[in-house]
Parts: C-alpha cells; sequence; structure tokens
C-alpha cells in the first residue's frame, strides 16, 4: 500500500538529510592516511614547472600568433609536404609493427622454442637504445655500401638510405615494442580453452583465430597501433641521419620545427609544434576511448 | 599425428621463423654494426677516441643530466603515486592526465616548449637575466628537458601497483601509531621496489639516450653543452665515423646492461606475484 502524501513526502524529507548529513560526514572525514599536504605539494608544484607551465607557454606564444599566422605556416607546401612524409611514413611503420607485432607477441606467449627468452627480452631494445645510436647505426647499414643496403640495392636497384624507406626503417626500429608489449599481456590473458572448444565444435584454424582470438586482442593491437603511430610522428632522434632531410621529399615534421628554430623564426616553429600536438592528442584521445570500451566490454562479460 | 597436428607444427615453423628474421634484421644486426665499426680496427682506435676530451667530458654530462633527472623524477613519481592513489580530491583525472603527457609529445616539441618559457622570447626571460641565471643553451636547460621526457616513468609503474594494494594495510599502520615515513618504508616500500626499480631503469635508460629535446635546449656548445647523443651526431656529420661509432658503443654497453637489469627484475618481480597469488 502506498504510504499517505504526507507521510511520504516527510520520509523523503528524512532520506534526504540523511543523505545530506552522511555526504557531509564523507566530507569532513579526516584522512586516516597521512602526508596528503606534502605528497600533494611535491606533486603539483613539480608538475607545474615541469609540465604545466611551459605547455601554458607554448599556448600562449600560438595565441599571439593569430589563427591567419598559424594558417600562412601550416598551408605552406614545405611544411604541408613534410606533414605528409611524417603521416605516410608513421603510418606504414606502425601497420609493418601491427603485423609483426602480433606474430611477435603470438610467438612469445604461445609457443616454446630455443632463445625464446632472448626475444622477448630484446623486444625493449629500441627503447633503451638511444635513437641517435640506432640512427647512425641503421644509416650506415642501409646505405648502398652497407650491409643490408649493398645486397638490396644490387638485387633490386631499391636505396634504402636517404629515401622515405628509410624513415620507415627507422620508424618501424623505434616503435617495435608498442603493438608487442600491448597486444602479449591480453593473449596471456585469454585462456586457449575457448580455441580448443572452437576447434572441437569444428571450425578451421582460421576461424578461430579471427573468430575467437582477433575479437580479443583488437583493443590491444588498435592501442599499440595507435602508439606506435603516434610515437612515430614525433620520433625525430633516429630518422634525422637516415632520412637525408631533402626538403619535399624526406623531411619530416619534427626537423622541419628544428629548423626553424635554428633560423630563430620562433612564430612558425610554434605554429607547427601546435599542429602536431593537436594530432598527438587526438591520438592519446582515441587510445584512451578504445582502452575504455575494452573495459566496458570486459565489465558486461 | 592428425591433420591438425601437422598443420600448426608448420604454422609454428613459419610464425617462429618468421619472428626470428625480423628480430635479426631489425634489431640484432644494428647492434652488430656499431660494434663493428667501433673495433673495426682493433680495440686500441676504439679507446683513443673514447678518451677524447670532448668524448669523455660528453659522457660526464650525459651521467650528471641523467642522475639529476632520474632522481628528481623518482622522488616525484613516489609522492605523485601515494598523493593519486591513497586520497581522492576533486582534478585528480586531470593530474593523472597531466602526468601522461609527455609520452604524447615530441622531443622536439618537449624542448621548443622550454624555448618558450626560459627563451629570449618566454616570459621568464627578462626575470632570468635579471638574476644572471641561463637556463636555455646552459645545462639546467639540458636536465630539465630531460626530466620533461622521462616525467611519467617511474609515476606509471608504481600508480597501477598501489592502486591493485589497496589501502588496509597501510591503515593498519597508521592506526596502531606509524608515522608517514615509517609506513612508507615498512609496508609501502616493499611492495613496490620492483615496480619502482623498474621505472628507475626504463628512466635511466630514456634519460641517458634523450636526444631531440636535449638537441633543441642545448645550443651545442662542444665540451660544455654537448651531452654524449648529440657529441654523436656531430661526430658523425663531420665524418669522424669511427670516434662516433666508438662513442655510440658506450651507450650500447649501457642500454643492454639496462636491458638485463631489466628483465631481472621483471622476472623476479614476476615470481613475487605469483607467490602472492598462491
Amino acid at each position: 500500500m502506498p504510504y499517505p502524501r504526507r507521510l511520504e513526502s516527510r520520509r523523503q524529507a528524512t532520506s534526504a538529510a540523511f543523505a545530506w548529513e552522511s555526504a557531509l560526514k564523507r566530507k569532513n572525514r579526516k584522512r586516516t592516511l597521512p602526508g596528503f599536504g606534502i605528497t600533494m605539494g611535491v606533486t603539483l608544484c613539480y608538475a607545474s614547472l615541469i609540465v604545466l607551465i611551459p605547455m601554458a607557454s607554448l599556448a600562449v606564444m600560438s595565441a599571439d600568433l593569430g589563427f591567419a599566422g598559424f594558417w600562412k605556416t601550416v598551408s605552406d607546401a614545405r611544411t604541408l609536404a613534410a606533414l605528409k612524409v611524417s603521416f605516410t611514413c608513421s603510418l606504414l611503420g606502425a601497420l609493418i609493427n601491427a603485423v609483426f607485432g602480433l606474430v611477435l607477441a603470438w610467438v612469445i606467449v604461445r609457443y616454446r622454442f630455443p632463445l625464446r627468452r632472448f626475444i622477448d627480452g630484446l623486444i625493449e631494445l629500441p627503447f633503451a637504445l638511444p635513437t641517435a645510436v640506432a640512427g647512425i647505426s641503421l644509416t650506415v647499414l642501409t646505405t648502398d655500401k652497407g650491409w643490408l643496403g649493398k645486397p638490396v640495392f644490387e638485387l633490386l636497384g631499391v636505396k634504402i638510405a636517404y629515401t622515405e624507406l628509410g624513415i620507415v626503417a627507422a620508424i618501424t626500429f623505434i616503435t617495435i615494442p608498442f603493438v608487442v608489449r600491448t597486444v602479449q599481456p591480453v593473449l596471456e590473458q585469454l585462456s586457449p580453452d575457448f580455441e580448443e572448444a572452437g576447434l572441437i565444435l569444428g571450425a578451421g584454424p582460421a576461424r578461430v583465430f579471427f573468430k575467437i582470438v582477433f575479437p580479443e586482442i583488437l583493443p590491444a593491437l588498435l592501442t599499440g597501433f595507435s602508439l606506435a603511430f603516434a610515437r612515430g610522428l614525433g620520433e625525430y632522434g633516429s630518422v634525422i641521419f637516415i632520412a637525408g632531410n631533402i626538403p619535399f621529399r624526406t623531411e619530416i615534421a619534427p626537423l622541419v620545427i628544428m629548423s626553424k628554430l635554428e633560423q630563430f623564426n620562433y612564430d612558425e616553429a610554434t605554429a607547427v609544434a601546435l599542429l602536431m600536438l593537436v594530432c598527438s592528442f587526438v591520438i592519446m584521445f582515441i587510445v584512451n576511448r578504445i582502452q575504455v570500451r575494452a573495459a566496458s566490454f570486459a565489465g558486461e562479460k | 599425428m592428425n591433420r591438425w597436428g601437422r598443420e600448426n607444427r608448420a604454422l609454428k615453423t613459419v610464425l617462429v621463423a618468421a619472428s626470428f628474421a625480423f628480430v635479426a634484421l631489425f634489431l640484432v644486426l644494428p647492434l652488430c654494426q656499431v660494434l663493428w665499426k667501433a673495433f673495426e680496427f682493433g680495440v686500441r682506435p676504439f679507446w683513443d677516441s673514447v678518451s677524447d676530451t670532448y668524448t669523455a667530458k660528453a659522457l660526464k654530462l650525459s651521467i650528471i643530466t641523467t642522475v639529476l633527472a632520474v632522481a628528481c623524477n623518482t622522488l616525484f613519481g613516489l609522492c605523485a603515486a601515494w598523493a593519486v592513489t591513497r586520497f581522492s580530491f576533486p582534478g585528480k583525472g586531470f593530474l593523472v592526465t597531466l602526468i601522461d603527457i609527455p609520452f604524447a609529445v615530441s622531443p622536439v616539441i618537449a624542448g621548443l616548449v622550454f624555448i618558450m618559457t626560459f627563451g629570449r622570447l618566454g616570459w621568464a626571460y627578462p626575470f632570468l637575466t635579471e638574476h644572471d641565471i641561463k637556463i636555455v643553451f646552459a645545462v639546467p636547460g639540458l636536465v630539465l628537458a630531460t626530466i620533461f621526457v622521462t616525467f611519467p616513468f617511474v609515476a606509471r609503474e608504481i600508480i597501477p601497483v598501489l592502486t591493485a594494494r589497496g589501502t588496509d594495510e597501510e591503515e593498519a599502520a597508521v592506526l596502531m601509531g606509524a608515522g608517514l615515513f615509517r609506513t612508507f618504508r615498512s609496508v609501502t616500500l616493499p611492495h613496490i621496489r620492483w615496480a619502482l626499480l623498474y621505472g628507475v631503469i626504463l628512466c635511466t635508460a630514456r634519460a641517458m639516450g634523450e636526444f631531440g629535446a636535449v638537441s633543441v635546449v642545448s645550443g651545442h656548445l662542444r665540451g660544455r653543452t654537448n651531452t654524449l647523443p648529440l657529441h654523436i651526431e656531430i661526430l658523425f656529420r663531420e665524418y669522424h665515423t669511427l670516434q662516433s661509432f666508438s662513442a655510440a658503443a658506450i651507450l650500447v654497453a649501457t642500454a643492454v646492461l639496462l636491458l638485463v637489469a631489466r628483465n631481472i627484475v621483471e622476472g623476479i618481480s614476476r615470481k613475487d606475484a605469483d607467490c602472492h597469488v598462491r
């Protein structure tokens, strides 16, 4: 039987008061653990000094620039060409890594073979190796006199160093860990039971892979791919040696920023930097969405 | 053996072979190339080029910057992880995003940001000249740029571990009368020590090899603001191949050492985690 109206409203009033009171209590509850003041203080000061204030200065500088100035720099033919080179080469590098990264993660998790630990440990090498060292090493390796460049040039007539191919090679090297290290933990969590069930029910291995395994690892694969793509876009140290840096052909966007800086052309450098920042934030946002979606799917199961 | 077994074995062989080929081509070959170029003419020329004054100075500067950056970021990482995982406060999401930003930013832009703050056009420039402090094109700039690039590493490693652990044990310790440092040292630290070490190793590796950001703020004063990676670039561009690869060999040795340390730490922490699950 429903409450009489007066009682109903009184009940609501009490429950509202109750909620209010407990909210107040929660707010005023003393924190049990010590150290909020000091750790928070250090964190905020440090984060502001290192990240927030410098990033804000960049934003202020670009506000001075105005939209017209921004657009003039960004729509300049040389800048556009550099952006195109950066985008295509990072995309190709990330694609190569999506394929081989998936294979490597699969092989490391699912198979047992000699030197497995060695390969697993070596994956992080591009992360530990200074980019400049990677750059000079890959360059010497792939010039038409190098160990790798010479046979390729003699057999196929293709030059690697100082061409777009070189840029792709450098970006591929730098971004190897991303796909492998995002897919690997997901594969480890994935129990082979489902695949066995699929096989027993009569699905072929290809079907089992694409219907059972692939949907599970797709979010991780996409995350790894996007991270690799973002890293490739911003990569500087390893690429500038091998790229040859010919304007309109093998000049990458970070190098455009660098050369504008060297000419003390700070405004234009800021404009290009701002565009690249926007690109990488968009990529980071997409990665974030992918992970939130994957987490909500995992929650539903 | 049935058809499945055979097909699976064939697939395994193909995939493992592809992996080996990829790793050999992209990871092992570049390493061998550096070592070959450094020791092509024997140990003596290698030693001579490494003990060159400018190379030695660059190495020293690299070590100083790395130590400073790693120390600062470790302290910050611990504070940030404690603040973010142990308390709830408005703007927490923003703070966590802020910690991640340096991951998303190109190294060149990381350097540019400091030029815009402390450089000739930056808002802090008048103040700095007044007090005769040099940041950009000097050692403090190098340290700042390195700190920026390696900013998230330690914090990112510790935060998940602390989140997963919960606060029960620490609360118990505090209720029994332990202070902040005691609680941290005897309750929290044993749980996060491997994650902490792991973060420090990653941070060191990146700090030692940072190139783009440092290159923007360095000004390339030989013997004064040239870190080892920058010095390698100059030598390589001047066609001093032997010298540049000899210097590179030092960095390769550091990288390999850090990689080995990383793998050992990961192995131990995995074993630790297994023990806790059981």
